[in-house]
């Protein structure tokens, strides 16, 4: 089957700033909002505030395509993933599937959609029910949208169960009877069964041993590139989410603060949150240039109440006056390549290479740094 | 059932082979050989007896659990001991000639003899006789009381968790006033104003009374269940909610309901005596385990065989309740095969 993956890997490799841009994208975001109330207050509960966890989120997922949403931890990224594959309603803001509005559509007219969006869960454990077969969890997908494939679903489930690595033979098996990667295998071939135009997949990695991570991720590119199904990849690791992803979100506090394509993003990044990242990422490379580290102080702010102005602010060291009072548009800056849209109104160097001093915002940090340069 | 393994490791190899470009070139990634790896975590799949071969019939919850449950010896002595019972609630003549209301007094108290191996009650009535017909009463009451509570409880607390929202805080409020009344002191209220001699009203009573306590340990699983992954995966494919009840919450929920529910059982008909001794149960000349308890518990120790006898019978019924709910609820349990 790889000999064919060349062939088929067309559609998905296609430097994305070469894209035809008049190709309708498959999915459009526009100002997603999801707010979920706090209740609070004596003797009748009423909204006492709102945890604004994803604030005004905008992108395209074309066809085919793999778009990368990363940030930190409680950024909104699964939240996003929620609200795209409809598990959530939007509180404000669009969704729009293969040109439709999908955002407060009801069960029976999201219907006809649900089979060409998936979702694959971060917890392979959680995500398959413990006292389904194999073939049951594999076959729901069916069975609820009252597909026969030809040849019968119990001859589909075993064709899918091998196209995702699995035994076929394993199709009368319970969940708790595999291995993590082989459960999350599982979910894939749930998840493809319907043979879908997109995938949310949740961190679908981040629960797995680091040497199982790989080969779902191969599994993953591989359905990607023979199914040319559009991917939205949440994750918090840079490393798999650039090998995975064409085009990359970088997300903070709810907003995208940076999104371009995988190259002119891993090289050229504007955002000075997405310099802090690219920082993190460990290199086990030991010829390779000292990259400059960037270490921020503190943790993220709370969604709750998010700084004005540029919500990155707060931590950012080139934060000035402006930076509080109006909120920078999401737009392409000088400098960027084409499609490259970054929000920020100082924004950093396009290049990664080392600035020749670190930049330490935490003041613990820093005092150890001092004295260990001292000593 | 030992059946014939299939062949393992599988590795068709092929389908699998590393993409170009794998994730070794990312950085972090380092050196991860996806080949070896691929083919080791197959091997480790486990093999059970359960692994059925291509020719194996499609497995199920309840299949499984049923064919596992045949194999349990618990289960099978606890069948046992059920189907007993019921018989002889349907047929007490078979085993008992005697009648449970011909009483003599001069053998008040008495203890076994020839013909009366259980001896005599306070009233010179047979207890055996009266202990093999009191298995009708109850366990119609307990059996009866059990089903009544756990289906009102389970489906009122179960739509409350699975709902939530007003529906939840409406039924939650119900449930604690019903929490809050004496269920002793509600029995002399409720059923002084009774006059039917059947067993009805008495079961009515329980599940009135009794439906709260089920309705929030099933309220409680079904909230457990439903924040599943696989819940939302099934929402996520448009299943409907009723599908999502059926074939995901309920049997992810039901474990508790059952233990509980089991245990119960033994408090209904315990709780049948306790109405019965104060007058306002089942009355004579209805003749019940409880009756027959509440009556002898005076004279335990001048003639203790009078408590013995009906209260031994009480306790090897709850057993076997309590035993079945437990067979049931390890079986349908995957992970515990």
């Amino acid at each position: 089957m790889s000999e064919n993956t060349n062939s088929t890997t067309a559609v998905a490799d296609v430097i994305p700033g070469q894209r035809d841009a008049d190709s309708a994208p498959l999915l459009q975001v526009r100002d997603l909002k999801k707010h979920f109330p706090i209740k609070g207050g004596f003797p009748i509960r009423r909204t006492v505030g709102a945890v604004k966890a994803v604030d005004g989120v905008s992108f395209d997922v074309h066809p085919g395509e793999a778009l990368g949403l990363v940030g930190e931890s409680g950024c909104g990224k699964s939240t996003t993933g929620r609200l795209l594959t409809r598990l959530y309603e939007p509180t404000e803001g669009t969704v729009t599937y293969n040109g439709q509005d999908i955002s407060h559509l009801n069960r029976r007219q999201l219907a006809p959609i649900r089979s060409e969006i998936q979702m694959i869960f971060q917890d392979p454990y959680a995500s398959l029910n413990p006292r389904q077969t194999v073939g049951s969890i594999i076959s729901g997908p069916m069975e609820i949208n009252g597909i026969n494939p030809p040849g019968g679903r119990e001859a589909r489930v075993r064709e899918l169960l091998e196209i995702v690595g699995l035994n076929p033979e394993h199709y009368n098996r319970f969940p708790h009877e595999f291995s993590g990667g082989q459960r999350q295998r599982i979910g894939v071939a749930r998840a493809v069964a319907l043979e879908p135009k997109l995938i949310i997949a949740d961190e679908p990695v981040s629960a797995l041993d680091v040497s199982i991570q790989a080969q779902v991720i191969n599994l993953l590119q591989k359905v990607q590139r023979e199914m040319g199904i559009a991917f939205v990849f949440i994750a918090h690791d840079l490393a798999i989410v650039r090998h995975f992803s064409q085009r990359i979100a970088v997300m903070y506090l709810g907003k995208v603060v940076e999104i371009a394509d995988r190259e002119s993003l891993y090289t050229r990044p504007r955002h000075p949150y997405t310099h802090a990242l690219m920082s993190a990422v460990p290199n086990a490379d030991i010829d390779a240039e000292k990259k400059e580290r960037i270490r921020l102080e503190g943790d993220v702010p709370s969604p709750i109440s998010p700084p004005s102005g540029c919500r990155f602010r707060t931590r950012c060291w080139k934060a000035q006056d402006k930076c509080a009072t109006e909120e920078p548009p999401l737009v392409q800056i000088s400098g960027s390549n084409e499609g490259h849209l970054t929000a920020c109104h100082f924004p950093e160097e396009p290049t990664t290479v080392d600035r020749g001093e670190d930049i330490v915002l935490d003041p613990a940090l820093a005092a150890l740094e001092e004295s260990g340069e001292n000593a | 059932m030992p059946e014939p393994q299939p062949p393992e490791p599988y590795l068709s190899g092929g389908g699998r082979a590393p993409e170009d470009g794998a994730i070794a070139a990312t950085g972090a990634g380092g050196a991860m050989d996806l080949a070896t790896s691929e083919g080791t975590t197959l091997e480790k799949t486990p093999g059970g007896p359960e692994g059925t071969g291509p020719a194996g019939k499609p497995r199920s919850l309840w299949s499984d659990a049923w064919r596992d449950l045949r194999r349990n010896p618990i289960f099978i002595i606890s069948g046992l001991i059920i189907v007993f019972l019921v018989f002889i609630s349907l047929w007490p003549s078979l085993i008992a000639s005697g009648n449970p209301l011909s009483c003599d007094l001069a053998k008040a108290q008495e203890g076994s003899q020839a013909g009366h191996p259980f001896g005599f009650d306070g009233q010179g009535c047979d207890v055996y006789t009266r202990t093999v017909y009191g298995a009708r009463t109850s366990v119609t009451v307990g059996v009866c009381a059990t089903i009544g509570v756990s289906l009102l409880g389970s489906v009122l607390g179960g739509l409350a968790g699975f709902f939530g929202g007003s529906w939840d805080a409406i039924l939650s409020r119900i449930t604690d006033v019903f929490f809050a009344i004496p269920v002793v002191l509600g029995g002399l209220v409720l059923l002084s104003v009774v006059t039917s001699s059947t067993v009805w009203p008495v079961i009515g009573f329980m599940v009135l009374l009794g439906w709260p306590q089920l309705s929030r340990i099933a309220r409680g699983s079904v909230i457990t269940a439903k924040q599943n992954d696989y819940v939302q995966a099934a929402r996520a494919l448009g299943a409907s909610n009723s599908r999502m009840m059926l074939r995901h919450i309920l049997p992810n929920a039901v474990a508790p309901v059952i233990v509980v529910a089991t245990i119960a059982l033994g408090t209904y008909i315990a709780l049948e005596a306790t109405l019965s001794y104060l007058g306002v149960g089942l009355k004579p000349p209805t003749v019940s385990w409880g009756i027959d308890i509440s009556a002898a518990s005076p004279y335990i120790r001048n003639a203790p065989h009078m408590l013995l006898w009906p209260a031994g019978a009480l306790a090897v019924t709850v057993l076997a309740f309590i035993m079945l709910g437990d067979a049931v609820r390890d079986a349908l349990d995957p992970k515990l095969r």
